[in-house]
């Protein structure tokens, strides 16, 4: 996902989840971000901010990565994803759509794409922590 | 955990007027011609149309409006390109022309992606072209976006639309509206589909002749567009076009 839109997402997602709660103020909101995704936390960060609402004005951003562990389903073998040795745009379709992964990585050591993505591959509105109405 | 995705969704559709998922029960019944040549239609007639391919694993749409070398422009999301007039989008965008082998859970995990980031603007009308079945993503659809409609593409054969009933069947269980169905690929004409359809209260919105003009139109949209295929087509749009002021 587009840092921006993810943004959007968590924001929208920390209104909801602070209406439900009746939570007056946000002060903390905190992210996991799965490493197959390969978000640039800066951007993240800086289309967070912007995209602030009063709700949570003076709300800390916590993102925490989590890396993605793959896993193939013909062999076995478990390995961890890094986008170093991939091009410019197959490291750009991963991170536009992960499921993009089964297209362009296979299995270290058999060769399959049919791997799963056992950790790492969205990002999470891990939690968020606020100040209720009227306590 | 919250998924971040879901919460979106409905604001990227929220400028689009009518969301028609073309569907069916059995492959190979003709619903990306249908899609692509509906929208194209729809589009001719002066609406604002959005082409979505949703076949994430046999991807044809493209290959229909012969487009290439198109992408989508990165704006706070993703802006689907203009393919022919339409607002067009594909996984072909990101998959190019490699194989993309996907399970079920990855398949619904792909199109939570695409319709989280795509901004679809203003539309009329927003055409899904879907892959057979009622698997993962017709039932995605059906969770994802409250305001999806279905025509539902059949052939004369029964063995056809005996899978389009339990479409039609699931569609109504869940109490999501549908557009109606189209026979396609008709030889022999015959009223048989068209009684049934009608016999359970869902409008027939019409036949399509097996057209061989259809191969070679592939690709080439002014050809397609003048095939008996289009001009069939076309009588469906402007039926469907009276259902919106
Ligand atoms: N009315 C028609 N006359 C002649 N050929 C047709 C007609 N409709 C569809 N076809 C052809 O039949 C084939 C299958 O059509 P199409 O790919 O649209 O089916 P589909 O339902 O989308 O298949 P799938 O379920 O695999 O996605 C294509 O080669 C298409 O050009
Ligand atoms: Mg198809
Ligand atoms: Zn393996």
């Amino acid at each position: 996902m587009h840092e921006w839109a993810l943004a959007e997402g968590v924001v929208s997602t920390a209104t909801r989840i602070a209406e439900e709660q009746e939570l007056k103020e946000i002060t903390e909101i905190t992210v996991r971000i799965g490493e197959l995704q390969q978000i640039d936390r800066e951007i993240l960060e800086f289309a967070l901010d912007q995209q602030r609402t009063p709700l949570m004005r003076n709300a800390k951003f916590t993102l925490e990565s989590i890396p993605a562990k793959l896993r193939c389903r013909v062999c076995g073998e478990e390995w961890r994803f890094s986008p170093d040795d991939l091009g410019e745009e197959i490291s750009e379709a991963i991170h536009f759509v992960p499921e993009m992964a089964h297209v362009y990585l296979k299995c270290p050591r058999c060769g399959s794409p049919d791997f799963e993505v056992v950790e790492g591959r969205g990002v999470w509105l891990a939690s968020i922590k606020g100040v209720k109405d009227g306590g | 955990m919250a998924d971040p995705r879901l919460e979106v969704i409905g604001r990227r559709l929220a400028g689009v007027k009518k969301i028609i998922a073309v569907s069916s029960g059995k492959g190979g019944v003709g619903k990306s011609m249908i899609a692509t040549t509906l929208a194209l239609a729809l589009s001719r007639r002066g609406y604002r149309v959005g082409l979505l391919d949703l076949d994430f694993t046999s991807p044809a749409t493209h290959v229909i409006l012969g487009v290439e070398g198109l992408q989508p422009e990165e704006e706070k999301g993703i802006i689907p390109p203009v393919a022919h007039g339409l607002r067009y989008m594909s996984i072909v965008f990101y998959a190019v022309d490699e194989p993309a082998p996907l399970r079920g859970a990855a398949v619904s995990e792909a199109i939570i992606e695409l319709m989280a980031i795509t901004r679809w603007g203003e539309l009329d009308y927003l055409v899904i072209d879907m892959p057979p079945g009622i698997g993962d993503a017709t039932l995605d659809m059906i969770r994802l976006t409250p305001g999806i409609s279905f025509l539902a593409v059949t052939t004369p054969s029964r063995v056809a639309f005996e899978t389009v009933r339990k479409l039609l069947r699931l569609l109504r269980e869940l109490e999501v509206p549908v557009v109606g169905v189209v026979e396609n690929m008709v030889m022999n004409p015959s009223s048989r589909v068209r009684s049934q359809v009608e016999g359970i209260g869902i409008p027939y919105l019409g036949a399509i002749v097996f057209d061989p003009e259809v191969e070679e139109a592939l690709g080439d949209v002014e050809r397609l567009m003048g095939t008996r295929f289009a001009e069939a087509v076309g009588r469906i749009a402007s039926e469907l076009s009276q259902q919106i002021p």
